[in-house]
């Protein structure tokens, strides 16, 4: 159980009516833009607005820093501005865009279904995967799309002809993110655990134990630790040594209250520090040093389906499920 | 428990009459807005920003079990319909005609997130009246179909004779005594009788008991039996086959049962029986539980949780019907009847 004494930022906290489930939190410069499931955008912070984006659900979410990238079951792929300005990037009618990643020098990556899709300076190309993309991200360095599918991911280079190397491993894999020093890429899977591989020897790492299904994961400051939602606690895998997290314990830190599980996860960009959002709508500052906490959301039973940090680390932005949102500066 | 949205899954071998349904249950004024999950979009006449097109991707588990399978594209668009959660009042999921149920009903109950917003309301399956008793010969599509369902079109009965129509009834009573039978001609049944049948079809199956139903079976699709009313004292004009391949077996016992032994019987059960076991209800009475208990199963995998209080004059008893293929009933029976408290 979690001391009740816990100091507390709540007093801080601007919380306001998202009006809708949040599925997204991006920062657009000094505004947080909070994407909802309804195919709104909400500007808040020092700019304000509420655009209407995409006809039915906003299925992902990406950000540049300068503007919000959605992809809706509209089929389209929109940018929008901190003025609530917009440009539709992709157009492909009545289908799902259901994955988004951005990658260096503006490149944007979608897919439909079993293609994934990249549009660079150069050209868009397309690539089938076996099954449909379950998530995609690119590498840090390079020009490098990794997709995750099912019983593995694909490593494609889309400016090249060079065959794409498979990374197999059996299950269903739905989200992808490489290691920030791009030697290992992880994914999520349908079951509650996360696989691993170090791209140089695809060495497999399994990071398994988890309760229910792990949906939001992220690299601390330092680079040397994964941070996962999923369990009761946050479950951080050390990634600083050669081998990864191979044959090691991970650190949990900021246990839930009762049964509450961690449902969203944001490292702070600049210090040893996390937020993390649980399934009763609770938000916690966690200290990774000595895992000391501070509460900067109570609970209010829904759960915290967003969180993102502005770019300089002094503002955090959540959302909720049933459609709340706030904003704590620290 | 927050409201669950209810799905309804669709099936039915190739030609049985599906799409006809699906675009009556589009286009008919019911009052009720569907998400419709579908296989094909050409097939659909109607322009609707809520019906979705489908890969039926089907994934293993990764849990060792060879049975446990899942759909994983209805996983992924269950997951960006809940995001617009509120805009409809159902999910309804069109399968492919040689598509198996059993992963499409898993699903709902192997993926947290589905399972947690979304349950399982019924398995309609279209049959077709002239086709189906060849189909379920060289078909084991059609007869999972059919085992699976929990409401059954028995479907272009205008293409055969009433004595067909009675005999392929009986082939479907023989695999499956507990779905409800309607009998159309081009899918023409009210909507609403298929839509949202939730709990109380639980119940009513479990109402049902075999032997009384062959002497009862004027009970379904009443509005079509006025017409032989003489034939009520033989099983009510129904020829009773016996499938040599799927058969059902409905278990009771008015001893309230102890969950010690109950709960690892079932786990026992499904974990060495579960290829065999297309479906598995039960509603049951636990020794000094004032709560019902109900479990359902697919396979092996099973889904089991409190449901309500013991109404007071309700009669406490344990029912559990199955549905499989080439089961041991009498070693299944004494199993159950063990549990006894």
């Amino acid at each position: 159980m979690v001391s009740v004494e816990r100091p507390s930022l709540t007093d801080k906290l601007v919380s306001f009516d998202a009006g809708s489930q949040v599925v997204g939190v991006h920062f657009v410069r000094e505004s947080a833009a909070i994407a909802r499931g309804d195919g709104e955008i909400l500007i808040a912070g020092e700019s304000e607005a509420r655009v209407k984006i995409h006809k039915g659900a906003i299925l992902a979410t990406a950000g540049d820093g300068k503007r919000i990238f959605t992809a809706g079951d509209d089929g389209k792929v929109i940018a929008t501005d901190i003025e609530g300005e917009r440009e539709t990037l992709v157009d492909i009618g009545h289908k799902w865009i259901d994955n988004l990643a951005l990658g260096p020098d503006g490149a944007l990556a979608w897919s439909v279904g079993k293609t994934a899709y990249v549009r660079g300076k150069k050209a868009e190309r397309s690539h089938d995967a076996v099954s449909t993309v379950g998530g995609l991200a690119f590498a840090p360095k390079g020009f490098r799309l990794a997709i995750a599918h099912y019983n593995g991911a694909t490593l494609w280079f889309p400016n090249t002809d060079a065959t794409p190397e498979k990374l197999e491993w059996k299950g269903s894999h739905l989200g992808a993110m490489f290691s920030p020093d791009g030697r290992f890429l992880v994914t999520t899977m349908q079951e509650p655990a996360l696989h691993g591989w170090r791209l140089a020897d695809s060495q497999h790492m399994r990071m398994s134990g988890y309760p229910s299904r792990v949906r939001s994961m992220a690299f601390t400051a330092d680079e040397k630790w994964l941070a996962t939602s999923g369990a009761q606690e946050v479950i951080l895998w050390p990634f600083s040594t050669r081998d990864g997290p191979m044959g090691k314990e991970p650190l949990m830190l900021a246990p839930g209250l009762k049964n509450e599980k961690v449902t969203a996860i944001a490292c702070h960009p600049k210090q040893a520090m996390l937020a993390a959002g649980y399934s009763d709508g609770m938000v916690l500052l966690v200290r990774l040093g000595d895992g000391a906490e501070v509460l900067a959301r109570r609970p209010d039973g829904s759960p915290v389906t967003a969180l993102a940090w502005r770019a300089d680390g002094g503002l955090l932005a959540m959302g909720t499920e049933s459609g709340k949102a706030a904003l704590l500066a620290v | 428990m927050p409201d669950k949205i209810p799905v309804t899954v669709l099936t039915g071998y190739l030609g049985a009459g599906k799409t006809t349904l699906l675009n009556r249950i589009l286009s008919e004024p019911h009052g009720k807005k569907y998400a419709v999950i579908v296989n094909e979009f050409g097939e659909i006449g109607i322009d609707n920003e809520l019906v979705v097109g489908a890969d039926e991707e089907v994934f293993e588990m990764n849990n060792g079990c060879i049975c446990c399978t899942v759909r994983g594209d209805l996983i992924r668009i269950i997951d960006g319909l809940l995001k617009r959660k509120g805009q409809f009042d159902g999910i309804l999921v069109e399968t492919t005609g040689l598509a198996d149920p059993a992963p499409v009903a898993q699903t709902f109950f192997m993926d947290e997130n589905v399972g947690a917003k979304t349950a399982l309301d019924a398995v309609v399956t279209v049959a077709d009246a002239k086709w189906l008793k060849d189909r379920l010969k060289d078909a084991p599509e059609a007869k999972n179909q059919v085992g699976f369902a929990d409401i059954i079109l028995l479907n272009k009965t205008d293409l055969v004779s009433a004595d067909e129509l009675k005999d392929v009834e009986g082939r479907i009573r023989a695999i499956n005594p507990y779905a409800k039978i309607y009998r159309t001609k081009r899918c023409d049944v009210e909507i609403k009788l298929l839509l949202g049948q939730g709990a109380f079809d639980l119940q009513r199956i479990l109402e049902i008991e075999p032997a009384f139903l062959e002497k009862h079976e004027h009970d379904h699709g009443h509005d079509h039996h006025h017409d032989h009313s003489g034939h009520h004292h033989h099983h009510g004009g129904l020829k009773h086959y016996h499938d040599e391949e799927m058969q059902s077996i409905s278990l009771k016992t008015e001893k309230p049962l102890d969950p010690d032994k109950f709960l690892p019987w079932v786990n026992e059960l499904s974990a060495n029986e579960g290829p065999k076991i297309l479906r598995l209800k039960g509603i049951l009475s636990f020794r000094d539980d004032p709560q019902r208990f109900v479990i359902q199963g697919v396979h092996m995998v099973l889904d089991g949780d409190h449901q309500r209080d013991w109404k007071e004059g309700e009669k406490r008893d344990s029912r559990l019907v199955l549905i499989g293929r080439d089961l041991d009933s009498k070693k299944i029976e004494e199993g159950f009847l063990a549990c006894a408290a």
